[in-house]
């Protein structure tokens, strides 16, 4: 053994170092300039500041790693999540480390260079290739700008070159060799996280499940069933299983009532500590006859509420002339309020108190429901509704001896049952109140009562119910058994705070459940931005976003790609195009230009390079939220891979003359050094510095449309 | 057996030279099904004859026996569509709407409506044979047709909606024949399987169809969907028709589908633009053929050249013509002014008798001390509009709001006034040039036109426009500046032919029109903004359409006289708007997608209490739950199969045809499905039940393929006597299935009256299986 010389031999590649090296300063170099707020930044920054201070929260623009990510990045920069993010431009004090909320973004950026490089060779194209694609990945403008700042395009964008860099590994490797299937797995891992980040990843992850099983059909012929199922196994199974790990670590995290606690279930919010954990812990579980409840609508649009009634009657006559049955008003109450109590009576008996042993209320029992502080029953009758008058109006009866009999019966449907004769239970149990007399159910109309209503929402009862359960549905949220029969002794028990203990858990699964379909469905007002585009726009670049503009000179940044490498990217995706077809209907008709093994190897590039284009950028144009020019540049850096290679086919297959060979090597050089000299020259507005004039800033305005801001002195 | 199969093709003298064409195959008739394989004709010949072995008379009777089947499908068809056609006598759904429009082109009056003319025009026109004379109002569901003729306009909907089951029969039968021309001898064994052993399946499928109760509905109102769905299931068929002659090009038969093909996807366009997704479907299939006949060496490129004009002349320019034709004819044929005018521009209206731009006199030049109305030059831009009401607080400054409002309205009119207000008395008022400095004054509110540097309501990139000031009386922002478009400094303005610009004075941007539509608080009208953005686009031109001013002497203009192009063109824009226009209303219950397949909610058609005659659309959930769970059990049997050929598992004959039947006929299916119902997910207009009907007939037909080849692969199971009893009890099962659910649900189309379904008494008592339906 000790003969042996111990042997270590490297090889490196010089110069994927140095565009590596290059990489690291373009994006990490004064990494903390401007000191302040820059776009974004004051988007994601409450939620980094929500998880230093392990506040729950939900947010509907993506998954929870995105957020985690620069989370741990101002973790390790020791932040304590005490910054306001209120404006983009304000500064950050001395005690917020920005290097470090920036660093973990830049270091994904700067990785994509080699990233690029490693992935060109991986399709097989040459050193020169490879070194084009980082090249142009690296110069350019917007990419740089994307960066640097506390955003999430340059991860996004590292994870799903990654996980197309290791799925190619696999695929390259020698079939023997089982430690290929580490790559693999590296590229499923990629997969959860690139989809993790922002959903577009999930784009990128079925081109990549496309061709994977492309290649795996052709498996299927000749190898063994094992092969198929490993694969699925690492780019199916273990993606989603770590795309809900995501959410395991996230929940863990955020363990603290929040401002988005209302937006979730009864249930979710008992979870979390503070909120509504702190009233209803230790509230008995099982609703009974007796029991003092306040009930929450399950929509929560427009807003979340509480069933509600107060002394005011409705008007005898609406402003547009319709009567009403003038009695108590019933209303949904968006604030805690000791009018939102309401007790649980026997129909039979006559005591609002709780018998001993409590007797539980079950699905399909008729209730009567006592309004806690002026005990009128929950009525309804087929009178016309205020706002929605094709429903029936909902009332605390009143008798004013108008043959108008009271009809206070409802019928306790619990939705999410287990069983037939399941407990309504505390919080858990999601029920329908059906009007016994007309079969109506009580629904949160979800329209703003006028002035007499004091704006709180309306309730009615309605008889044809359609789809929509959550308008319809009631949580038992705060909860005890009452113990005193006299109204006054009542009002006291019902002013004093509910009481203590036991922990209610709700299981992860669907918790995560829960907070996934919220994140879906969520919607949030946003109408157009300042600063939003069409996805046609962003082909030419017809649109720019400014980032910053610091608060007393011209000094500015702006989210503008390099012009050059951009119109070199849509010559190549259009060349590709017409030589595929060309090629394609050629070989139909049986002239082969190129050898099989090329051919392969050129359609292989069509599928990543074009298919990725096509997949991150068609979808766009169906979609109707807002959308912005960096949601391009995932686009844009597929084609940043195909244009070099494209250009190596040409020179290899199309070139036959040494002539035209070396013409096309100085084209290149050419268009390399311009789109240098492009770069440079929007350096300032990249990185905000040096500040430059109006009459510099109007000559950078190089498109009529271009928004670039002057500051009037 | 070589006799029965001459005797066969004797019979079936029509196909022989098809199949005599059919030379590319290498293996000949006699000998083909060898070993193993030689199970199967016998397999197949015992269930063609009932269990007996091979003969010509059972076989000429089993031949006869399918014609006896299409003509009692037939009867079916007509008699459930037709029955009961003319109740309820009162209008129903959205009869109002096109009822009515039929009645405009009786009346030939001009309307407005989101979907092209063709199926309103065939409407119409059924409505004038049948003695209808366009009197009847249509005013809201539930009126009273008295004595109006209507049962012509519902007959004529009802007699399209019948064709359907048999055109999906014979799609199908076309489909599963295809495959079998694996040789003569087989094709013609199977075929005559397909007619004999199959019509159980066939008549499954058609029982789909006869016995939707949905589809029966749907056809039995004036309504444009049945005439949408007789256009896209005969494109389909002459489709398939057309594939079916693949060796025999050019023939006189051959160009007879395709052009057959091109006329009914022209027709199918011309209904609904839902007609585009069977045109996206045939244009598939066509690239598919064109790809198969590239890479046919034995053609010449010459050959291949003609093949691809053959089908561009057929399938693009032919289906044009036609299609550009309808439009034609209803531009002639409305030339009144209706309710339809205000959506289209000045030079449009021109065209309309009764119009008050038709013949228009006015004054020639924009003059000072004029009232005028300004439409935007952007197709369905609207007119400048203002009223009473403020932009609500949070929306820039809280001002009057202006708007572009797409109907004529007194609030549409503005006065020109000079920068400084006071006017010339001289007896001929001054003209306003180009580069003159004016002020807009309201009419109606006296409040003059405004901006001023605060964000739009929608277009955060441009300023708020707003009415400031009042009795005319405001600031220096209320100043704008007329260009005429290709103008120099001095230029006239001349009415309805100038385009115009409006600069604004104190900021430099320009009077803009976004086409966005406000929220509620603005009454859903059209944005008006001003743009800081000087390029010269339509949103940013106006032209001036009303000019009232006394003291000048009226000029008569007939210049407007558009192109025929140009109308098309306009009309097309129009309608797309006003299609992208149509969102859900905030309180209305918006169907879903995901809702239809599943049969979640059907639509109310008439009705709601229990004393009145109800319709309620909603589809056989039986049959659609088949469907459904068809399709899924379509998508097993392709995986399988296509998993065992990748695998290289030898085979039977039979069993390589039925994998060749489903995935090409199958596959044709599915993508018909996919297109007509994927794209709903996509769009933000309201969305109906009703749109999932062309969908559930590629379905249908999807689930008699699959269905089919499921029992008949019932041998897999058992051994051969067994499997073909239980593939015997299969059909009877399917069939007995399809009649008894049809028997329950068929009040649902023909009408209920008494107590509604949940409470006892009631004639679909126990039948409301999911809560979301309402009948």
């Amino acid at each position: 053994m000790l003969q042996l010389p111990l042997v270590v031999t490297a090889q490196v590649d010089l110069v994927l170092v140095l565009v590596s090296l290059l990489a690291f300063w373009t994006r990490l170099s004064r990494l903390s300039y401007p000191n302040a707020v820059v776009f974004d930044e004051v988007y994601y920054g409450q939620f980094v500041s929500l998880y230093m201070k392990r506040v729950f929260f939900i947010d509907d623009s993506g998954p929870p790693l995105g957020h985690m990510i620069l989370a741990f990045g101002a973790y390790l920069g020791g932040f304590d999540g005490n910054f306001l993010w209120n404006r983009i431009g304000a500064d950050y004090p001395s005690s917020v480390s920005v290097w470090s909320l920036r660093l973990l973004p830049a270091l994904c950026g700067s990785l994509c260079v080699p990233l690029v490089y490693l992935l060109t060779l991986e399709l097989n194209f040459s050193h020169l290739a490879a070194l084009g694609a980082a090249l142009l990945l690296l110069l350019e403008n917007s990419l740089i700008v994307q960066s640097r700042f506390m955003l999430l395009e340059s991860v996004l964008i590292f994870f799903v070159l990654l996980a197309f860099l290791s799925y190619l590994r696999f695929h390259n490797a020698p079939n023997s060799s089982w430690s290929r299937f580490s790559w693999l797995l590296l590229s499923g891992a990629s997969c959860a996280a690139a989809v993790g980040v922002k959903y577009m990843g999930v784009f990128s992850y079925l081109l990549l499940l496309g061709v994977a099983s492309l290649h795996t059909w052709n498996l299927i012929g000749d190898h063994t069933v094992s092969h198929c199922v490993c694969r699925f196994m690492c780019l199916v199974v273990v993606p989603v299983l770590l795309y809900v790990f995501w959410f395991y670590i996230h929940l863990g995290l955020l363990s603290h009532s929040g401002p988005h606690d209302q937006l979730m279930s009864s249930a979710f919010q008992a979870s979390l500590q503070g909120g509504l954990s702190r009233i209803t812990q230790g509230q008995p579980l099982e609703v009974a006859y007796g029991s003092q409840v306040t009930l929450r609508s399950s929509a929560s649009q427009p807003i979340p509420c509480w069933l509600h009634s107060h002394r005011a009657n409705y008007p005898v006559r609406y402003e547009n002339g319709r009567g009403s049955s003038h009695q108590q008003q019933v209303t949904c109450y968006p604030f805690k309020d000791v009018n939102n109590w309401w007790i649980i009576k026997d129909p039979g008996k006559q005591k609002l108190v709780v018998g001993s042993p409590p007797q539980p209320v079950r699905h399909g029992d008729v209730i009567q429901l006592v309004h806690g502080m002026t005990s009128r029953f929950l009525n309804s009758h087929d009178v016309a509704a205020p706002m929605s008058p094709h429903a029936q109006e909902v009332s605390g009866y009143i008798d004013f001896n108008v043959s108008m009999a009271a009809q206070n019966l409802w019928r306790v449907h619990i939705s999410n049952r287990e069983a037939e004769s399941d407990v309504w239970k505390t919080i858990l149990s999601e029920v329908r109140l059906v009007h016994v007399n007309t079969s109506a159910v009580l629904k949160l109309s979800g329209v703003s009562l006028p002035d007499w209503g004091f704006r709180q929402l309306e309730v009615v009862a309605e008889k044809l119910f359609k789809g929509h359960s959550s308008v319809l549905g009631w949580t038992v949220e705060e909860h005890r058994y009452g113990t005193s029969q006299e109204q006054k002794e009542r009002e006291a028990e019902l002013h004093s705070p509910t009481h203590i203990d036991i922990d209610r858990k709700m299981s992860f699964w669907a918790k995560f459940l829960e907070l996934q379909w919220k994140m879906l469905t969520v919607k949030q007002e946003d109408s157009e931005h300042k600063y939003s585009s069409s996805p046609l726009e962003w082909i030419t670049m017809e649109t720019n976003i400014a980032y910053w503009l610091h608060s007393s000179t011209n000094a500015q940044i702006h989210l503008i790609g390099n012009p050059v490498s951009w119109g070199v990217a849509n010559l190549s995706l259009l060349a590709y195009q017409l030589l595929a077809a060309v090629y394609l209907v050629r070989r139909r008709r049986g002239i082969k230009d190129l050898p099989d093994a090329v051919w392969c190897r050129f359609s292989c590039l069509g599928c990543v390079c074009v298919g990725g284009w096509v997949v991150n950028f068609v979808p766009f144009l169906l979609m109707e939220k807002t959308l912005f020019l960096y949601h391009y540049l995932p686009a844009l850096c597929y084609l940043y891979v195909l244009s070099p290679a494209l250009l190596e086919h040409a020179h290899t297959h199309l070139l036959s003359s040494a002539i035209q060979r070396q013409a096309l090597g100085v084209c290149v050089s050419a268009v390399l050094l311009t789109v240098f000299l492009s770069y440079r020259n929007f350096c300032p507005l990249t990185y905000g510095s040096p500040e430059l004039s109006a009459n510099q800033l109007q000559g950078l305005r190089w498109r009529e449309t271009w928004d670039i801001l002057y500051r009037h002195r | 057996m070589a006799k029965g199969e001459s005797i066969t093709q004797w019979n079936k003298s029509g196909d022989t030279s098809t199949l005599r064409n059919r030379k590319s195959f290498p293996t000949s008739a006699p000998n083909t099904p060898v070993s193993k394989g030689q199970s199967c004709p016998t397999g197949n010949d015992a269930q063609s004859s009932n269990g007996t072995s091979a003969q010509f008379s059972s076989r000429l009777s089993d031949r006869h026996m399918c014609t006896v089947l299409l003509v009692l499908v037939v009867g079916l068809s007509f008699s459930t569509r037709l029955y009961k056609i003319t109740e309820p006598p009162h209008v129903c759904w959205d009869e109002t709407h096109f009822g009515k429009m039929g009645s405009y082109y009786i009346n030939r009056t001009f309307f407005f409506d989101v979907h092209p003319p063709l199926g309103k025009m065939l409407i119409g026109l059924a409505g004038y044979m049948t003695g209808y004379d366009g009197t009847f109002p249509f005013m809201k569901p539930g009126d009273k047709y008295e004595h109006h003729n209507y049962w012509g306009m519902r007959g004529f909907c009802a007699v399209l909606g019948s064709l359907l089951p048999i055109f999906a029969y014979l799609i199908v039968l076309e489909l599963s024949r295809s495959e079998t021309a694996a040789l003569i001898a087989a094709s013609l064994l199977i075929f005559g399987l397909a007619a004999c052993s199959r019509p159980v399946e066939h008549k499954a499928v058609i029982n789909v169809l006869l016995t939707d109760t949905g589809c029966i509905t749907i056809s039995q109102y004036i309504l444009l969907d049945p005439i949408l769905m007789f256009f896209i299931m005969a494109a389909v068929l002459s489709m398939v028709k057309f594939n079916q002659q693949v060796y025999r090009p050019f023939s006189a038969s051959w160009w007879l589908w395709l052009v057959l093909t091109g006329v009914n996807l022209a027709g199918a366009l011309g209904v609904k633009f839902v007609g585009l997704f069977v045109i996206l479907l045939v244009g598939l299939n066509t690239v598919w053929d064109l790809w198969r006949l590239l890479g046919d060496l034995s053609l010449s490129l010459v050959d291949i050249a003609k093949h691809f004009l053959a089908r561009v002349v057929g399938l693009i320019l032919f289906p044009l013509f036609f299609y550009v034709t309808v439009f034609a004819i209803h531009f002639v044929v409305l030339n009144k002014s209706g309710p339809g005018d205000g959506f289209f521009s000045s030079a449009f209206q021109s065209r309309l008798i009764g119009n008050n731009l038709h013949n228009a006199s006015m004054p020639e030049y924009l003059a000072y001390g004029s009232t005028i109305t300004v439409k935007n030059l952007r197709i369905a831009g609207g007119y400048l509009h203002s009223h009473w009401h403020l932009y609500p607080e949070g929306v820039g400054a809280r001002q009057q709001q202006v708007t572009a409002y797409l109907h004529k309205d007194y609030n549409n009119l503005w006065l020109v006034h000079r920068q400084n207000s006071n006017e010339s008395q001289s007896p001929t008022p001054d003209l306003v040039r180009h580069g003159d400095i004016i002020r807009l004054e309201h009419k109606e509110t006296t409040r003059n036109l405004h901006s001023h540097l605060h964000e739009a309501p929608l277009t955060k990139k441009h300023f708020q426009v707003t009415g400031y000031g009042n009795n005319g009386t405001g600031d220096a922002n209320d100043l704008w500046q007329v260009e005429v478009c290709g103008g120099q400094k001095g230029d006239l303005v001349k009415v309805l032919r100038s385009k115009v610009r409006f600069l604004h004075r104190a900021t430099g941007c320009v009077l803009y029109s976004s086409g966005k539509t406000l929220p509620k608080w603005g009454w859903e009208q059209v944005e008006v903004t001003c743009s800081p953005y000087l390029k010269e686009t339509p949103s940013s031109q106006w032209n001036i359409e009303d000019h009232i001013n006394p003291k000048l002497p009226n000029i008569s203009l007939s210049v407007l006289k558009p192109h025929f192009l140009e109308i098309l063109l306009e009309s097309h824009i129009v309608m797309i708007r006003g299609n992208s226009g149509l969102k859900p209303k905030d309180n209305e219950m918006n169907s879903k997608p995901w809702h239809w397949p599943i049969n979640y909610q059907g639509l109310r058609f008439s009705g709601v209490n229990e004393t009145e005659y109800r319709v309620y659309l909603l589809g056989n959930p039986v049959l659609w739950w088949m469907n459904l769970a068809s399709l899924g059990l379509y998508l097993i049997m392709v995986a399988v199969a296509s998993v065992a050929l990748q695998r290289g598992f030898s085979l039977s004959q039979k069993r390589k045809e039925h994998s060749h039947v489903l995935m090409r006929g199958g596959g044709l299916l599915l993508l018909g499905w996919l297109l007509h119902y994927a794209p709903f997910y996509t769009m933000g207009r309201v969305l109906y039940y009703h749109h999932y009907f062309p969908a559930m007939l590629f379905s249908s037909m999807l689930t008699g393929i699959t269905l089919d080849i499921l029992l008949k692969s019932a041998d897999l199971l058992l051994r051969p006597p067994y499997s073909d009893w239980l593939q015997r009890a299969g059909q009877l099962v399917l069939l007995f299935t399809v009649l008894h659910s049809f028997y329950l649900f068929h009040p649902l189309s023909y009408g209920m009256t008494g107590p509604l379904a949940h409470e006892p008494g009631s004639s679909m008592a126990g039948l409301k299986w999911m809560d979301s339906w309402e009948f």
